[in-house]
């Protein structure tokens, strides 16, 4: 490849999403000029998308944070402020991360450590979560930590959970482009995990795969499906119970699987007999036929793989959305075999990695519940010190916990939450109402003008560590450039917080501060492995010449398992659980005709720190949303108006962009833009097991609205503003 | 791809040895794992290969013309020569006219492949040359087609073998051939997702990055 | 939108709703039916509309069109005027002619009029070399064109120029009514197909054309019995083509024939399929044929209406499907992969080989191709026997050929003798003659990727062997005379430019070989040829005949290669002018 004004080409992980592209990151002047990635290797294979091929440039954009820095103004919980440029002052990071370290004891001492809650960081590398959720439960004393999994597929970790006793991915990426038969649902995976979609559309166009798309939108796999299933939003579950009742009503079950590696069938075939396809098609507005249709083929494939996304998670019935689906693959036996499997594609880099780490309120590494006494017992030794057995905190709580006073302080490493949280209003309400806050990151956000320190960390390119992404993979993050100013990885940075906020506790216990000497990335690595069986196999050795690890992978010899359940499940059999069709999502009536749905676009990501600084933000430098052509119609709107939509919790204007991807009735709004934020209209409302929100159905009316003053390219037309058009030329709208 | 079956592995001759291949394998890849060297420019391991440049082009006895290494299946007994007088000057003439056609200063391996086959750039100079001004038409790279040696790469890339995108085709034909879009649109006006596969893919650096173009456009000024 | 547009999106439509449901493959029928419709172009929405339909990316659509030279993504006129300039129009004055055209029109080549009347081509050859020279307005044929008003008065009439000691394919050119089956069968037309099925088993077919020595006829000269056979022994489902695509300069035997009596031709393609067992044929008729592509089209109507499509056989019933089939303005399309390759709805791109299609073709199963010629010759056979057709011609080289006569002599035609008759009884006996005071200068055989006899080889008998020996090629028939008034540089020139425009553009030594080679001869035919052009032209020529991919780059520069043996002068130095 051209590299001939590479200073350097160092190989690494990409930041963005959970395939966990491997990348050679061309460096110039300390600088990334250019990204390719290596043809012959795991999990990408050469290909990247747009994000990781052009959109690394905002690890030098100039607004990076480069020193640490304290809030001028001694801000007043109830009347926390958003800093302008103004209200900070630069400081060295001994002064700053005292102040921490003593605001923090301070906090605790007066109200109990459960009154400080972390927030860690699903971009941030494995050692760095691994050291902050250590810091929060050996130094701090509490399991009030958790991260943004909380937000996306905690539905569907609650759900394998009680279905499997288990939660991450059950097969690989590798297995993709020979599959013969899959379902994907509630992913809109193009635009999401992009090259996971190349191989899954090689998968139907070379290897003559059956797809299934269940999505209430037109995206673009529904172009390669076998059969698309149009379900209106929020009916997933009843959808997949009818499917499951198909199954078992005409014989397809795999009568073996169930009987050697399943419970709960009894109870669970009897419940199912009302569930017909006539009955979903009047909920689901999915044709009985259809139904019939996609559990057939499904059922009778020799291997059959699901794979989905955000629009099953994200529910107040999220988790009995995934039980739905992880009923039909115990049903048919299709898992624990290669192109098999229930597959939540992860969103986040190391989402998986962050949550492999115990970043959870209730479990240490690889899911080791903190209430277990054995478990306990071995961190305590391991960390020399006594720990809560307590449940902490999820995100959701932290929220709420400040507006009741059970939380007083927060420490954020690299989390936007007055984007990536439901009912922004509330959330707001919540971060003026905090004693201290604390946060880390690389950029400015939304969320950390309103800290009392600001810690500058250092981007992925700008420190060695690990990522874990979607299928288990454990790979390598290199260090390809200095970071900007005196910034370093979080890694450091919570061990240097830690070892100062132990001399402070004055404990006497200097042995304690041994726990906090890291020479390296590396070390604290291999900590993790020592406690951590799953883990145990892997080294940086191991990752440096093989590329990549599958945990689990419990010795040097275990080559790591690409995919999982081939004998037995965590809590032994998979469970067949009946599920409840009601919802407790918020819908349209008569003041607010429509359902909002959220999501994201191709260009960019989440809460838009890295993207609206990149020149990704040139290719969709709006907010819009998405409008069906009879609506348009009907409220006289044309792509390239403004409109204000407006939600019981607040309004956004953006611009309209005609559309038939979403159905009638429908419109979609990606969360990417600070200046129309999403998450301004949806609500709070959570599963009630996996406590997640329900980004994907809320009640919203629109109307005309003048262009916003002061919105850069209000006045410009939409359509030629980088690539933003309607994603489906006008010959290929299907009637579904 | 080779298939994999438990046929016996096939033995051949090359240049005067044996060598011994997988059934399946081209001349090519068993040319490549017994060390011996032969040129190509438009093969790539990844994606289809059209054998359309005739660079990598051998000798194989008893057939009258040369054929293209990275998609001739080996046969047992075949007898292949890959560097006899008629293939060196194949291939030096095919450098001379790319040399004489398109811009190859960003093209190593072509470059390369000049010096080593003695070929003379400006032998065939004085005809119609691809001077096309670079197309800068989307935030992430850029298209300069100047430098295209049409080895389909890209368009291969974004259709079936890697994206099912769909974004680039041929237009014209012959001589004319070039790498555009429908209607030869703006490339965000086309399917494109800007995954920059084909920009991964470009032996020439026809399609390159926008901070790399503007860093080779400062260097150069 | 309005009325107009909208009745012209619905007939669209009721196109695609025939069309599309195949998937790709009738694309280029589509584009066809489609450009009619929208003022002789295709549009953006209306291609989009296309491509969903077809379920084609829309770029793939758009890359099609701009494959083929009839098919336009852009305006052009109400009617486009295309004349030709290869070697026999060259000879009649096309130049002259264009000129007229251009000054008439008040258009240069590729331009066209600012109200949208017409557009003007410079085209390649027309296959119309026997009414020399040559022109197109629309799709109505204007040869030979009266220079003086070449675009006033009624297309030319229809005179037949053929002849010949021994008619079997011509046999009813111009005798039965090309339109008429019963006519074709009066004359004893389908006896061949009833006793082929009836009375013969395929493999029995087969034996027989083997026996027979027949040789294709499309210039590549492959032993047809043993091509059947090849396929014949492959799984099915299995493919039949007629090849009709000729477009060579010079070659007109084959649009004679398709005119003439489009009967026989099908009534050899369906004995073919009988005997390979194809259930399913193709015609591939190259675009600017369109009574050709009529003939066929009404023929095969009449024949499935009087149910020879299907039948009892001595195998059981048989059935077989036959759809004619446009080109788009290709030459490259006459070559067997590529030409599997428009019919399947994609560019004309060659295959690589192997496979072979008789191996794997359409879409990956077996299929053969044959030239119309090569059909015309099967009924025949199957009716005299294969004893009979030897009898015809010398022991190498069995049976009749149509050779196509053009250039300098004073009747050109298409004429049918038996092999081993000399060339010269076809140019002064048959052909006429040069006109008074003229001499052969040279003769081009075998077509624009053929090679020259001199005025002292005129008695070389027309066979293989006889060929071969004096340095001569038989090919598909062609035979373009220049007499002594001739400037062969200028011939030259048109052969190489007639490459470097068909050239399909994959493999980097036709692509870029034909065009440097065209421009060295463009140099040398306006007596600016350089010392170092002689060597230059010997490395392209061996390049592409080693190296391309297919036969168009394999034989573009045989003629050339040819003329500098024989008339080295001819590349000699700047200002030396012919003598």
């Amino acid at each position: 490849m051209l590299n001939i004004k590479a200073d350097d080409v160092v190989r690494s992980t990409c930041p963005y999403c959970g395939v966990g592209c491997q990348v050679m990151l061309n460096v110039a002047d300390e600088r990334i000029f250019r990204v390719d990635a290596p043809f012959d290797v795991a999990p990408n294979y050469g290909r990247l998308c747009v994000k990781g091929r052009f959109g690394l440039d905002y690890v030098s954009h100039s607004s990076r944070l480069t020193t640490p820095l304290i809030r001028r103004e001694q801000q007043v919980p109830g009347r926390r402020t958003a800093a302008g440029p103004a209200d900070w002052r630069a400081a060295s990071w001994d002064e700053a991360l005292d102040l921490v370290a003593e605001r923090l004891l301070d906090l605790k001492r007066r109200y109990g450590a459960d009154c400080i809650a972390a927030n860690a960081c699903a971009k941030a590398t494995n050692e760095d979560n691994y050291l902050l959720q250590k810091y929060v439960r050996a130094v701090l004393g509490t399991n009030n930590v958790d991260h943004c999994a909380r937000l996306c597929h905690a539905g569907s970790v609650a759900g394998l959970q009680l279905a499997l006793g288990t939660s991450a991915m059950s097969n690989s990426i590798a297995e993709m482009a020979g599959l013969e038969c899959f379902i994907v649902t509630g992913s809109n995976t193009t635009e999401t995990h992009p090259v996971i979609a190349s191989f899954l559309k090689q998968a139907v166009e070379r290897n003559g795969a059956t797809l299934i798309v269940a999505d209430p939108r037109q995206i673009e796999l529904t172009q390669f499906a076998t059969l698309w299933l149009r379900q209106n939003p929020g009916t997933d579950a009843a959808l997949f119970t009818a499917m499951a009742h198909v199954i078992v009503s005409e014989g397809l079950h795999s009568r073996d699987f169930i009987a050697d590696r399943t419970e709960g069938f009894g109870p669970y075939s009897e419940w199912l007999r009302q569930q017909t396809p006539e009955w979903a098609e009047s909920t689901t507005g999915v044709p009985a036929g259809k139904i019939q249709q996609a559990a057939r083929l499904y059922a009778s494939a020799g291997a059959a793989a699901i794979y989905w996304g955000m629009g099953i998670s994200q529910s107040t019935h999220g988790t009995d959305n995934t039980l739905a689906i992880t009923n039909l693959a115990l049903l048919c036996g299709h898992i624990g075999r290669p192109g098999t499997g229930l597959n939540p594609l992860r969103g986040q880099n190391n989402v998986q990695g962050c949550s492999d780490m115990g970043c959870l309120p209730n479990v240490f590494t690889a899911y080791q519940p903190v209430s277990t006494s054995e478990v306990q017992r071995r961190f305590e030794t391991a960390w020399g010190t006594s720990l809560s057995s307590a449940p902490g905190l999820t995100v959701t709580e932290m929220v709420d916990g400040v507006l009741t006073g059970q939380v007083r302080g927060w420490f954020v490493m690299g989390e936007n939450t007055l984007m990536s949280e439901p009912h922004l209003a509330h959330a707001r309400r919540a971060v003026e109402g905090l004693e201290f806050f604390a946060a880390q990151d690389i950029f400015f956000n939304e969320t950390n003008v309103y800290a009392d320190v600001l810690l500058p960390a250092a981007s992925f390119a700008e420190k060695d560590g690990t990522f874990t992404n979607s299928d288990r993979r454990v790979q390598r993050v290199r260090r390809a450039t200095p970071p900007p100013g005196i910034a370093r990885p979080d890694w450091e940075i919570v061990a240097d917080l830690a070892r100062r906020t132990i001399a402070r506790a004055a404990l006497d216990r200097t042995d304690l501060l041994d726990q906090w000497s890291y020479r390296s990335a590396e070390a604290v690595w291999e900590e993790i492995r020592s406690l951590t069986p799953d883990f145990a196999g892997i080294t940086y050795d191991r990752l440096n010449s093989e590329g990549g690890v599958h945990w689990p992978c419990t010795s040097l010899q275990d080559p790591g398992t690409p995919y999982l359940f081939s004998e037995s499940f965590p809590r032994g059999r998979g469970k067949l659980w009946t599920v409840s069709f009601e919802t407790g999502s918020e819908q349209p009536d008569a003041d607010y005709p429509f359902v909002l749905s959220t999501g994201r676009v191709l260009y960019h990501w989440h809460g838009g720190t890295m993207t609206r600084v990149s020149a990704l933000d040139a290719a969709w430098p709006e907010c819009t949303v998405e409008l069906h052509p009879d609506d348009a119609l009907a409220m006289r709107l044309a792509t390239g108006d403004w409109a204000e939509v407006a939600s019981r919790r607040g309004a956004i204007s953006a611009r309209v962009l005609v559309t038939g991807r979403s159905p009638r009735g429908v419109v979609f709004v990606p969360f990417h833009f600070a200046e129309a934020a999403a998450n301004v209209l949806t609500d709070n409302r959570v599963d009630r097991r996996a406590l997640i929100p329900d980004y994907k159905v809320c009640a919203v009316r629109i109307a005309p609205t003048a262009p916003p003053k002061g919105r850069p390219g209000a006045l410009a037309p939409l359509a030629g503003r980088g690539a933003i058009k309607d994603p489906i030329p006008s010959s290929l709208y299907r009637s579904d | 791809m080779s298939s994999r079956d438990d046929s016996p592995s096939i033995s051949f001759t090359m240049n005067g040895r044996t060598v011994v291949a997988a059934p399946g394998s081209t001349i090519l890849s068993t040319a490549r794992a017994a060390g011996v060297e032969i040129p190509t420019l438009c093969y790539h391991p990844n994606l289809t290969a059209n054998g359309l440049c005739r660079l990598c082009v051998v000798e194989v006895v008893g057939m009258r013309a040369l054929q293209p290494a990275c998609v001739a299946i080996a046969a047992p007994e075949m007898v292949v020569n890959t560097e006899t007088d008629r293939v060196i000057r194949a291939r030096r003439v095919i450098l001379e006219l790319l040399a004489s056609t398109v811009d190859l200063s960003e093209a190593p391996e072509a470059l390369e492949y000049i010096e080593r086959y003695c070929a003379d750039p400006s032998r065939f100079a004085g005809g119609l040359r691809r001077t096309i001004p670079a197309i800068d038409d989307n935030p992430f790279f850029v298209r300069d087609y100047s430098k295209c040696i049409m080895c389909w790469r890209c368009i291969q890339v974004c259709a079936g073998d890697v994206q099912n995108t769909f974004a680039l085709t041929w237009g014209g034909r012959g001589f004319e051939s070039r790498v555009t879009t429908a209607y030869d649109q703006a490339m965000t006006e086309s399917p494109c997702v800007f995954c920059g596969n084909c920009v991964g893919v470009c032996p020439t650096g026809a399609l390159v990055g926008k901070v790399e173009y503007d860093m080779r456009q400062r260097d150069e000024d | 939108m309005n009325v107009d547009a909208a009745v012209r999106l619905e007939q669209l439509d009721e196109i695609l709703t025939t069309n599309a449901p195949q998937g790709p493959t009738l694309l280029i029928e589509t584009l066809h039916e489609a450009q009619a419709l929208f003022e002789g172009w295709l549009p953006a929405p209306v291609v989009e509309r296309i491509a969903a339909a077809h379920r084609i990316p829309v770029a793939d659509v758009y890359g099609t069109i701009e494959f083929y030279e009839m098919l336009h993504a852009g305006p052009v006129g109400q009617k486009v005027v295309r004349v030709c300039t290869d070697g026999p129009c060259a000879v009649a004055g096309a130049d002259a002619l264009l000129k007229q055209v251009s000054s008439d029109l008040g258009l240069r080549p590729g331009e066209t009029a600012p109200d949208g009347s017409y557009t003007l081509e410079r085209v390649r050859c027309l296959g119309l070399c026997d009414r020399a020279p040559a022109m197109l307005v629309g799709l109505e044929r204007r040869a030979p064109a009266r220079i003086e008003a070449p675009l006033l008065g009624q297309p030319a009439p229809e005179a037949l120029k053929i002849g010949g000691l021994v008619k079997v394919a011509l046999a009813n050119v111009g005798v039965v009514d090309p339109t008429s089956l019963e006519d074709y069968q009066a004359q004893g037309g389908m006896a061949a197909l009833r006793k082929a099925r009836t009375q013969m088993t395929p493999e029995q077919i087969i034996a027989e054309v083997k026996a027979s020595q027949l040789l294709g006829r499309g210039g590549a000269s492959f032993p047809t019995g043993l091509k059947w056979g090849y396929a014949a022994r492959n799984p099915r489902p299995r493919f039949f083509i007629c090849n009709a695509d000729e477009s060579e300069p010079g070659a007109f035997k084959d649009r004679v024939l398709m005119d003439g009596d489009p009967f026989r031709v099908l009534e050899g393609l369906l004995i073919a399929s009988y005997a390979v067992g194809a259930e399913h044929a193709f015609v591939y008729v190259r675009g600017e044929h369109a009574l050709g592509y009529e003939r066929f089209c009404t023929a095969v109507r009449q024949l499935e209406e009087s149910g020879y499509l299907c039948g009892e056989s001595a195998n059981g019933p048989v059935a077989c499907r036959i759809e004619v089939r446009r080109g788009a303005g290709a030459y490259v399309c006459g070559e067997e992969t590529a030409l599997m390759e428009s019919i399947e709805g994609k560019r004309g791109f060659p295959r690589l080989r192997p496979p072979y299609p008789t191996d794997a073709g359409l879409w990956g199963h077996p299929t053969v191709i044959n030239n119309v010629e090569t059909l015309a010759k099967v009924p025949s056979i199957i009716m005299h026997g294969a004893q009979w057709y030897r009898s015809l011609g010398t022991p190498e080289s069995a049976g009749t050929k149509l050779f196509a006569v053009s250039g300098s002599v004073v009747r050109s035609g298409v004429y049918e003798v038996p092999f081993g008759v000399p060339l010269s009884h076809l140019i002064f006996d048959l052909a006429g003659g040069l006109r008074p005071g003229r001499s052969v200068q040279a003769v081009l055989t075998g077509g624009a990727a053929g090679t020259f006899l001199g005025p002292d080889q005129l008695e070389t008998p027309l066979s293989f062997e006889d060929f071969r020996r004096a340095g001569g090629t038989i090919g598909a028939g062609t035979i373009m005379v220049f007499d002594d008034m001739v400037d062969l540089r200028d011939i030259l020139a048109r052969v190489s430019g007639f490459f470097a425009h068909e050239s399909c553009g994959k493999c980097y030594p036709c692509q870029m070989g034909t065009q440097r080679q065209w421009e060295i001869l463009q140099r040398v035919a306006r007596g600016e040829s350089r010392p170092e052009d002689a060597e230059n032209l010997a490395d392209l020529a061996a390049v592409m005949a080693d190296a391309s991919i297919c036969g168009l780059g394999q034989a573009a520069s045989l003629a050339i290669t040819d003329a500098r043996k024989r008339w080295p002068l001819i590349f000699g130095t700047a200002g030396e002018r012919r003598s």
